[in-house]
């Protein structure tokens, strides 16, 4: 069986035809060569495929493709690309908050979508929201560094407004 | 690891969903979240011929007050359960067990509905339902019924719902004066499966409970009233006496079992050591 299913990929209206079994991952990374969406356990425990779905944190590992099918997705690479985490990426790279980068797509997703609801997180709210991503390599301490450097920054920003 | 193939039919209704499932031969499963269900293909755990997404169904969702009892949709999503204003005025519990269930991510797709339906017991909300006494709403080709808590958990993921039939709603008596709502688990971290979980409601009037239910999840196989610790309550102030009557009445309620990772009498311990904490609090709150 496959089912036709319509789609917004950042920004990008898709249409393709998918068996009910292929998820949401595998759909971004095989059909629409979004790979920076990774797939690390495939069963929600690591938190490295989390996109955007509705404007909130998902695992693309436990959507099936079908499911989203009418919905707006967002990756890393729409948010990348269109600017949305510029300053996070700065902050990850100037803290050494990542290592190999695997879990860091999930991490900026993630932390995205913590500074949306909540700009100016404390240093646990922060932890607890980043509960259900793995990194094997930094360690956390880094990584929450990067995001309350980020926090407090856009707050600076928005005081005084260059 | 990918699942096994399988047929996806998104039903209008709960009656087409139930028609679905009776066209499949048992060979169906309902999709709900898809939080447990997904993982469970991708580990080949299970082999559906279908999937019976019930996400679509307006009838599951919505959370409505009728003649004093809060009805939620099945569907509704850990996240809402946490957020929203009636929950938290009128099933205070759900709205205190709603963010320790895994993590925010598993909270914006995971429902209450298929939580209860699973009936895993390290599963927060099935003990949140028994300790506020609610019922819930179960649609089968003979009609709806309504099922106690008390007689919805049977076993280790084993409902009172036979196969085929669809939790509708979940129903959370009124609420009364002095009702006071406490919940907490130990977990080694914040997200991971409680060792052990409690959640309690309680009327205390003038600093006497005069009517409590607690529920103890992960400490078996399915959640547990603790029936003589409530007995060793009711009716008497929260001083420190009564309170260690009750850990000590625990006992008879729980029958955890010895596990490689932790000895039951570990669990035993913490169980009384979480009580003591609760009723503590429940003493400051009320």
């Amino acid at each position: 069986m496959t089912m036709d299913i319509e789609l917004t990929v950042n920004g990008e209206h898709v249409r393709e035809s998918v068996e009910p079994r292929m998820s949401l991952a595998d759909f971004l990374r095989e059909r629409l060569q979004l790979t920076g969406t990774h797939l690390g356990c495939e069963m929600g425990a690591c938190g490295a495929c989390l996109v955007l779905l509705s404007g909130k944190p998902v695992h693309a590992c436990l959507v099936l493709a079908v499911q989203a099918a009418g919905e707006t997705v967002e990756t890393i690479e729409g948010l990348s690309e269109s600017g949305a985490i510029a300053d996070l990426q700065a902050a990850f790279h100037d803290r050494n908050a990542l290592q190999c980068g695997f879990c860091t797509t999930g991490m900026m997703v993630n932390a995205h979508a913590l500074l949306g609801d909540n700009p100016a997180p404390e240093r646990a709210e922060i932890r607890d929201a980043l509960s259900g991503n793995y990194c094997r390599c930094t360690g956390y301490e880094a990584i929450v560094d990067a995001i309350d450097a980020t926090a407090r920054k856009r707050a600076s920003d928005v005081e005084a407004p260059a | 690891m990918k699942s096994p193939a399988f047929d996806y039919i998104r039903a209008r209704s709960v009656a087409h969903a139930l028609e679905a499932y009776r066209s499949l031969d048992g060979e169906g499963v309902y999709l709900a979240g898809g939080h447990s269900v997904v993982p469970s293909l991708t580990l080949r755990l299970q082999a559906p011929a279908a999937l019976i997404d019930l996400s679509g169904i307006d009838a599951l969702t919505g959370i409505s007050l009728d003649d004093g009892w809060l009805r939620i949709g099945a569907m509704t999503r850990h996240a809402e359960v946490a957020a929203d204003p009636m929950i938290r005025d009128h099933a205070h519990l759900f709205h205190l067990a709603a963010p320790h269930v895994a993590h925010p991510a598993i909270r914006n797709r995971g429902t209450i509905g298929g939580s209860l339906s699973l009936a895993d017991p390290a599963s927060e909300f099935p003990a949140v339902a028994l300790a506020l006494r609610a019922e819930m709403e179960v649609a089968g080709h003979d009609g709806v019924r309504r099922v106690k808590a008390d007689d919805f958990f049977l076993d280790i993921y084993e409902t009172a719902m036979e196969p085929g039939e669809i939790l509708q709603a979940i129903l959370v008596p009124p609420v009364r004066a002095g009702d006071v709502a406490v919940f907490d688990e130990l977990a080694r971290r914040r997200g991971d499966y409680a060792m052990v979980g409690a959640a309690v409601q309680a009327v205390v009037d003038a600093g006497r409970v005069t009517d409590i239910s607690i529920a103890f999840f992960s400490v078996g196989n399915k959640p547990t009233r603790a029936g003589a610790a409530e007995s060793a309550l009711r009716g008497a102030r929260l001083d420190d006496a009564v309170i260690a009557a009750a850990q000590s009445a625990l006992d008879a309620d729980l029958d955890p079992s010895d596990e490689p990772q932790m000895p039951a009498s570990v669990r035993r311990h913490l169980a009384r050591v979480l009580l003591g904490r609760l009723l503590g609090h429940l003493g400051t709150t009320a």
